[in-house]
């Protein structure tokens, strides 16, 4: 792989270094500002329609300064703020599930997609079942997780891991695919085994893909999340949302949905992190291009 | 420096050999009844234009496609042939490829060690070792623990090769590997090639369009017939090895220049107007 060395050279520059120089890069560059504009703009525009002018069908939604009165109270009106210990078990929960059906994708997605883009007869014989249950969405697997899994968590993590899972399979046999026949062919003639072959060439070559694939499915599982979470009785941010939904509160449904936000972006970002740390190589490639 | 004087192996036998496609248009005769004998050591420069059918024969040199009629054969040991279509890729016939195949993923001198390692012939740490002085001795060092992405293209195609030559391979196979570089450091390259050459006895299978290219390197350049492939004309380059750049405006080198010019161009035109695509 990518991070086995032969030996500790010099040269190599440590994950914590080389996120301190992006991040050094990357304040100094515009995006950060943009970024920040993006945001002001956002909800700018969400407090000028819903608050100020009331414009008509925005006049019924909360506005951001509803929200953040109730996510900042100590004695939240519908009892769900930052002071309120549930509110963590929610996030918490929510975390756990998506955490767990994410290795679980992971740990079965990246092997089936490299053996789907490696293997023409494996693949022939799986990939159409594999689109076929592709489109179905989560919804509709929910009575089946229901009968199929016991317990509340097995049929919620089932759920959420189900799409995620289709995701990084597609993406690391795209990743496969994506090798240039030359790679497989000079470890060949360097007497590398098939096997070797698909632990040096095939595996790191799909790498790229596969965290593509990977930043993909943690999206998606907190995607599924809600859906899962309408099977699960008490806890989690998707559960949260449909109960406030139910007992119209319609200020901590939008306290729910945008801590799943802001959760799902720093899943991805740290999924992305890890990435960068096992592709030194593009990373450096990256640098030298002048790219971020 | 002359080629019989360090030849041992590495000869190159390729008898009548066919090969015909199934494309879609139906069967395309790539290469048909081509005879060619590479001597031990020897740098013999393969010329025609694109598409002509001679990567198809370098492909089978190597064992990546089969043949579908006569035979080759490396110091007397069938490749392949009559019984066994398709070669086995292996290190004593290493190719450096038109695009160059460095593993980015992998440090220089990682590629450089690799094939050893994957062999089982030495440990990583023998290997980096040995990797070490030999991309030292291509001029290569301070670039080990860079990845190839971070280097000029002309340090990756000498580090490609330098790969190569770690197998102490009997015959290089490069088909077209400074296509994509710049006149400036082809010749650079063209020089560096030269020097690695005299100093590890290799033959060398060189496939190429220019022919400039051609009689500045090779022992003798063997310009073939567009599709189907096999040698209209061979050509021995009498200008003795070791030889530099100032060799390239010499009359001799200009002589067979124009020997070959017309040679090369009917098949370019016969190329063009057949509207081949590359294979």
């Amino acid at each position: 792989m990518a991070n086995a060395r032969l030996s500790t050279s010099a040269g190599e520059i440590g994950a914590w270094d080389m996120l301190m120089y992006r991040l050094s890069k990357w304040i100094k560059s515009p995006t950060p500002y943009l970024m920040l504009v993006g945001f002001a703009l956002f909800f700018g525009a969400w407090f000028l329609l819903s608050e100020v002018f009331k414009v008509w069908r925005f006049a019924s939604l909360p506005g951001p300064r509803a929200v953040l009165v109730e996510w900042f109270n100590p004695n939240p009106v519908y009892g769900m703020s930052l002071y309120t210990p549930d509110f963590y078990v929610h996030i918490w929960s929510s975390m756990r599930r998506v955490l767990y059906a994410f290795l679980i994708s992971t740990a079965l997605g990246v092997p089936f997609g490299l053996f789907l883009g490696w293997s023409r007869s494996f693949r022939e014989y799986t990939f159409p079942v594999f689109e076929m249950l592709r489109p179905i969405p989560v919804l509709a697997w929910v009575p089946l997780a229901i009968v199929m899994f016991k317990g509340q968590e097995s049929p919620v993590i089932f759920l959420t891991t189900l799409a995620s899972f289709y995701a990084t399979a597609l993406n690391t046999m795209l990743g496969v695919q994506s090798i240039d026949e030359s790679y497989p062919r000079a470890a060949a003639c360097l007497g590398a085994s098939k096997w070797q072959i698909f632990r040096h060439i095939i595996v790191p070559g799909a790498l790229p893909f596969i965290f593509t694939g990977l930043q993909i499915s943690v999206g998606v599982a907190w995607f599924s999340l809600v859906a899962a979470e309408m099977v699960s009785g008490e806890y989690g941010l998707g559960y949260l949302i449909l109960a406030s939904y139910v007992n119209v509160q319609y200020v901590v449904i939008i306290i729910g949905m945008i801590s799943v936000g802001i959760v799902g972006y720093v899943s991805s970002a740290l999924v992305r992190l890890a990435g960068d740390y096992m592709m030194q190589w593009r990373v450096r490639e990256l640098a030298l291009g002048g790219g971020r | 420096m002359n080629r019989q004087e360090f030849a041992t192996k590495g000869a190159i036998r390729i008898e009548h050999v066919d090969k015909v496609y199934h494309a879609r248009e139906g069967e395309v005769q790539a290469v048909a009844d081509c005879s060619l004998d590479i001597r031990p050591g020897e740098i013999c420069m393969i010329v025609g234009p694109s598409g002509c059918g001679k990567t198809t024969l370098l492909n089978a040199i190597a064992g990546f496609h089969d043949i579908t009629g006569g035979a080759i054969y490396l110091d007397g040991e069938m490749l392949c042939g009559p019984d066994r279509p398709k070669a086995d890729p292996g290190p004593d016939r290493v190719v450096v490829f038109q695009n160059g195949a460095l593993f980015p993923w992998k440090t220089n001198l990682e590629n450089v060690a690799f094939g050893p390692v994957v062999q089982g012939k030495m440990n990583r740490k023998e290997a980096a070792e040995k990797a070490r002085g030999m991309m030292a001795d291509a001029g290569l060092a301070g670039v080990e623990h860079n990845y190839p992405g971070e280097v000029s293209s002309g340090m990756r195609r000498r580090v490609e090769i330098v790969r190569a030559l770690m197998n102490d391979p009997k015959v290089l196979l490069l088909d077209e590997p400074f296509r994509a570089l710049d006149q400036l450091t082809k010749s650079v390259m063209h020089e560096a090639l030269l020097e690695i050459y005299y100093k590890n006895k290799v033959t060398i299978f060189f496939i190429t369009h220019d022919l400039e290219e051609a009689i500045f390197l090779g022992h003798r350049v063997a310009i073939m017939t567009t599709r189907p492939c096999k040698p209209k004309k061979i050509l021995e380059v009498d200008i003795p090895h070791p030889r530099n750049y100032s060799v390239l405006t010499s009359a001799r080198f200009r002589e067979l220049m124009e020997e070959t010019v017309s040679a090369v161009h009917e098949e370019a035109v016969k190329a063009f107007e057949a509207g081949e695509k590359e294979m």
